[in-house]
Formats: C-alpha cells, sequence, structure tokens
C-alpha cells in the first residue's frame, strides 16, 4: 500500500481519536470552524479560555513536529490574492453553513447526520469545481 | 480538568492533521482534483477519522454526561437549509482553491510562514463579515 495512504489512515486515526476525548471529556463537538468562530465574533464567550487552550495546543503541537524535524513543513500552492479569495470563503461559509470538514465531516458522519452528510457531500462538490476552474486559470502549481 | 482535555484533544487532532497530509494544499487539491490525477489519500483520513468518533457516538448514547460533568450534545438537528447548503458551497469553494481547511489553516500557523498568516487572517476576517452580515439579516 501507498504510504501516504497509511499516514493517512493513521493521522486520520489521531484525529478522530482527539475528537472522541474532546466529546466523551467535555461534552464538545470538536468542529475547527466553530471553535475558532465563536473566539472571533464572541458567541463562545463563556467557554472562551477552553477554546483558546484548544487551538493554543492545535498550532503548538505541528510545529514543534516540524521544529524537531519529525515533519516536513508544507508549502502553499495558490498566491496571496487567491489566498485571501480562499481565506474570505472558508471564513464566511463555514458560519454560514455551521462547520467544515471537522465538525460536519467526522463528527457529523459518524452520527450520522442529515446536516452533516449534506453539507460533506455539498463542499466536495464545490471543492471539486474549485480545483478544476483553479488548474484552469492557472493558479496552482 | 476541561483545559487539560482541550490541550490533549487540541495537540491530538494538531499532530493527525500533519501526519495526515491535510496541512498540504497539494495533497487536498489532488484529492479533490477528481478528473486529473487523483489522489485517494485523504478518503483513508476521512476513513481512520470517523471510526474511532462511531465508536465514541455509541458511548455518549449510554450516557447523560460527559466526564467532566458537562451535558453531552443533543441530537443533530435534521433541517436542511439554504444556509446549510450556501454555506458549505462557499466554503467548499475556498476550500478547493487554497487546499487550505480551517483546522489545518490553524496546524500550519506554527510552521507555514507568511502565506498561511495571510489564509488565516483572511478566514478570520470571513468570520467577522459574516458575523456583521448576520446582525443586520
Amino acid at each position: 500500500m501507498n504510504p501516504d495512504w497509511i499516514a493517512g489512515l493513521i493521522g486520520g486515526l489521531m484525529i478522530g481519536c482527539a475528537a472522541a476525548v474532546y466529546l466523551l471529556g467535555n461534552g464538545r463537538i470538536m468542529g475547527a470552524s466553530g471553535l475558532l468562530g465563536g473566539l472571533v465574533d464572541g458567541t463562545g464567550r463563556s467557554n472562551m479560555v477552553e477554546r483558546a487552550v484548544f487551538i493554543a495546543a492545535l498550532i503548538l503541537a505541528p510545529a514543534l513536529l516540524v521544529m524537531i524535524g519529525a515533519a516536513e513543513r508544507s508549502a502553499p500552492i495558490a498566491g496571496s490574492g487567491v489566498l485571501v479569495l480562499a481565506g474570505l470563503l472558508v471564513g464566511f461559509g463555514t458560519r454560514l453553513g455551521n462547520g467544515c470538514t471537522s465538525g460536519h465531516g467526522v463528527c457529523g458522519i459518524s452520527r450520522f447526520s442529515r446536516r452533516g452528510i449534506v453539507a460533506t457531500l455539498v463542499y466536495l462538490f464545490t471543492g471539486g469545481v474549485a480545483v478544476i476552474v483553479a488548474r484552469a486559470l492557472g493558479w496552482t502549481a | 480538568m476541561r483545559l487539560v482535555i482541550a490541550a490533549l484533544a487540541g495537540a491530538l487532532f494538531g499532530t493527525g492533521l500533519l501526519v495526515s497530509g491535510m496541512t498540504d494544499p497539494a495533497k487536498v487539491q489532488g484529492w479533490l482534483d477528481v478528473f486529473g490525477t487523483w489522489d485517494p489519500t485523504l478518503g483513508f483520513v476521512l476513513t481512520g477519522a470517523i471510526l474511532p468518533m462511531l465508536v465514541a457516538w455509541r458511548v455518549a448514547a449510554r450516557r447523560r454526561t460527559a466526564l467532566t460533568g458537562t451535558e453531552l450534545p443533543p441530537p443533530p438537528p435534521q433541517k436542511i437549509d439554504g444556509r446549510l447548503i450556501a454555506g458549505a458551497a462557499l466554503f467548499g469553494l475556498g476550500w478547493g482553491l487554497s487546499g487550505l481547511c480551517p483546522g489545518p489553516a490553524m496546524a500550519s500557523l506554527g510552521f507555514g510562514g507568511v502565506p498561511f498568516l495571510i489564509f488565516f487572517a483572511a478566514m478570520v476576517a470571513g468570520m467577522l463579515l459574516f458575523s456583521a452580515w448576520n446582525r443586520r439579516a
């Protein structure tokens, strides 16, 4: 089997275990956009510190692993203009649709949530369309 | 205790995103590029991530509260509305264009350099834009 697939499976299991720890430990759904969004717009005021600690650990752990040379740093594929447009779309869209890959995808699908499944199908579809457009316009490396 | 669990989950999430290749935008675009040279890696990531959560939801169904005493989330809402569809559609467009979604965007902040900071700043701006728009709507 392709080593990338094995790494994907192992990394995926770690993501799922993180979500399980957060659910059974703190009673919360581990959705990246919701955790950050609640901090950004103040709707998560009641558990601000918990959100901040989660995000700090989420940033620090990979940074540390890259720093000690345990993993490679990855390079962006889009230019600054495209990154700004994409960031705005991701920020606005995940708040409007109330979730992203982790909330709707991992946590939603695993509890057979209709909304999670529908959202995942929609963003996979428009994501595929966006890649075709980006490739056609020469926006990717 | 809540904060220790939050730190543990965050660190494990970040490590998993890094190990799986989700923090590599080229890999993510390869997964979405169904009509090009399709890269199935992300299918393994999603499968791997869903497995522990299948178990976790079953455990959660038999309990009233989480370990720290917080109530577990209520059953998911069923309503498929325009907001869900439009939000997911816009998110997918941004995801495809950049190869980044919110989790990996944050996990890359500590080592990715300026381009990842630019994406993150724009993502936060998008969230604030939504919040402003939502208050008027």
